[in-house]
């Protein structure tokens, strides 16, 4: 180990560790709740003092799966004995289902409405970026500060009119209105974040292929496309969050077919009051893949949150 | 800026790039790379923008479509700049973006200084601190309604049970003392992440002959604090408040779910305040105009603090 006369002493690190660790612990303690409560039982999820050991119950991702009905004992006798799993967890408090909740629908509106704005936004970002980095666009600056600019507007300002402007065109609660507006809204983000990206590209690389015959479109897709896959993967798990975890023009703009995930859980009832168990169940499915995308993209958080003015 | 439009774009491509090009002009690549981007923002972004504007100056109802609107001229605003709700909001609207922005920088840069004494493990724990900023703060804010309940929630129990008050005795989103700091805590716990990455950014950005420059001239650990690391952060951190600033000034989804404005109006931010004039009153031409007031105001003062910013860097 080099001697440095700025590196902190063992002292100094153990206080530094011990400190971050103990606020390492305090934040992640709510989403540790939230996982603890999806596996527990309605009664265990309201009991006082909170129960921090329990015996784990699916009960709460069987209510987050179906819609269930009370019946009475003779109705459960006749029944006779439950056929599957779910079955009998849902038996034990006089129930049986009905049918499958809205969860899984509003799960998949997520995800076609993510990945479908994802690759849009990714695909017009791509080729715009590439435009920004490498030819003299005219007016270049104003307009990538004019791209920048229409993520500072609230949403709920701009939800009116296009609230107006799909109601004439048939978009309001539609999968293909729902990705078009997340494209527009993710597009500052995957341009900004993908010029940066193409500028690190070496010019030379293409001036090489465009020398031995290639076309510009030739060099564009087997030249740059492949050096900036890193970048483009990053910025699509950027945009994908967004798209995933947006509420407010979910809230506006669709009500049935459309609707995504984030306006549905917080409706989650279940009998008399809110199905604690069954919202931490929907909640920790929804959350965890974020938490896993956000653990591959560490290295490049700091530039996709910063829209590439911090690069590290 | 110096050069016209014209001149740039008489100098569109230069000719080392271009001799060798077959096909499709330079120029004409990059119009079309750029058109579609630009063509959606202008229908999904300017036009609603343009719009709302034209709205604004009209009592128009979304909910009575066939009922003629009236051009009122300035009416709108003048009503929205004479209304006191309006300033209880901006109030309400205020002390969260205070009160986020102080506690979010001075816990954001202590984790970061922390973090950056490179103990062992200490990628790890960045990470774990990280999580909350990236997930859904709708469901996120949905699930702390929840911790915040009395008595059974944890955060009331372990309050409770550090401070030995009774758990079953406040409620923190319930009353109107303490539902302006339950929003400032859930925000803080999500975004503190945010101007720590930030700020340990500009942390690993001073270059350490700096330090033992001074060092060799016997300043103070104290002094070096001062004199090296705050001036050489600032850029950073003033960058980390303008996204914070912006951010929670266009603040919905989280305060939504977890107070709804409530109780009364103590935590109705603007966004909130907006959306029941938009999408329950049905005012749209009131509205537009408080939503035109919103995004002057945001524009303009980021506009101001960018200014500020770069005077900093030029430092």
């Amino acid at each position: 180990m080099s001697f440095s006369v700025t590196e902190p002493s063992a002292r100094q690190k153990l206080f530094a560790g011990a400190l971050v660790l103990v606020y390492a612990v305090v934040t992640i303690m709510p989403l540790a709740w939230i996982i603890a409560t999806g596996f527990k039982t309605p009664s265990d999820a309201i009991a006082y003092p909170p129960k921090v050991v329990f015996e784990p119950s699916l009960e709460g991702y069987v209510n987050l799966f179906t819609t269930r009905t009370r019946a009475s004992a003779e109705t459960l006798e006749n029944l006779g004995e439950p056929q599957t799993w779910y079955d009998s967890i849902v038996r034990e408090n006089d129930m049986v289902i009905v049918g499958p909740s809205r969860y899984g629908e509003r799960f998949l509106n997520s995800v076609i409405i993510g990945f479908g704005s994802t690759f849009l936004s990714v695909f017009l970002g791509t080729i715009a970026a590439y435009a920004f980095s490498r030819f003299k666009v005219p007016l270049k600056d104003d307009l990538m500060f004019f791209i920048l600019s229409t993520r500072m507007m609230p949403p709920i300002a701009v939800a009116i009119p296009i609230f107006l402007m799909y109601r004439e065109l048939g978009l309001n609660d539609t999968h293909l209105g729902m990705i078009l507006l997340y494209t527009a809204v993710n597009l500052s983000l995957s341009v900004w974040l993908l010029k940066g990206f193409i500028d690190e590209i070496p010019v030379e690389y293409e001036e090489a292929a465009l020398i031995d015959g290639y076309t510009r479109f030739q060099a564009f897709y087997k030249v740059v496309l492949p050096q900036a896959a890193t970048g483009i993967a990053s910025t699509a798990i950027f945009c994908l969050i967004f798209a995933w975890n947006e509420y407010a023009f979910a809230v506006l703009l669709t009500s049935g077919t459309a609707q995504t995930a984030p306006p549905f859980i917080p409706t989650i009832i279940g009998v008399g009051g809110q199905d604690w168990p069954a919202v931490a169940a929907g909640a920790t499915l929804f959350l965890v893949p974020v938490m896993v995308f956000t653990i591959l993209l560490r290295k490049h958080l700091l530039r996709g949150i910063t829209f590439g003015a911090v690069r590290k | 800026m110096s050069i016209k439009p014209i001149e740039r774009a008489a100098s569109v491509t230069p000719q080392s790039v271009a001799r060798k090009v077959r096909g499709l002009s330079d120029r004409a690549i990059a119009w079309l790379f750029v058109a579609p981007t630009i063509l959606l923002l202008l229908a999904i972004n300017i036009f609603p923008l343009i719009w709302t504007v034209r709205l604004s100056f009209t009592n128009f109802r979304v909910n009575r479509p066939n009922r003629e609107a009236d051009f009122v001229g300035l009416r709108n605003y003048e009503r929205i700049l004479t209304d006191g709700d309006i300033w209880v909001t901006m109030q309400a609207t205020a002390h969260f973006l205070f009160w986020t922005i102080v506690l979010q920088v001075l816990i954001g840069f202590t984790l970061a200084y922390l973090i950056n004494k490179k103990f062992r493990g200490s990628d790890l724990w960045t990470t774990v601190i990280v999580l909350p900023m990236m997930l859904s703060p709708a469901v996120v804010g949905n699930f702390w309604t929840f911790l915040y309940q009395p008595q059974i929630g944890l955060f009331n129990y372990v309050v409770g049970f550090l401070s030995g008050t009774d758990p079953s005795g406040f409620s923190m989103i319930g009353e109107v003392a303490l539902a302006p700091w339950a929003i400032v805590i859930v925000d803080t716990w999500m975004w503190t992440p945010f101007v720590m990455l930030i700020c340990l950014a500009g942390l690993r950005s001073i270059p350490e002959s700096i330090y033992e420059a001074a060092e060799c001239d016997r300043a103070s650990k104290w002094r070096q604090f001062w004199t090296i690391t705050i001036p050489m952060v600032l850029p950073f951190l003033m960058l980390a408040v303008l996204f914070r600033g912006i951010e929670n000034f266009k603040m919905f989804d989280l305060v939504v779910q977890l107070t709804g404005g409530g109780p009364g109006s103590t935590t109705e931010l603007t966004s909130i305040n907006l959306k029941r004039e938009a999408f329950e009153k049905w005012r749209t031409g009131y509205a537009s105009a408080y939503a035109v007031i919103l995004f002057v105001t945001v524009f303009g003062l980021a506009s101001i603090y960018v200014k500020a910013l770069n005077k900093v860097k030029e430092r």
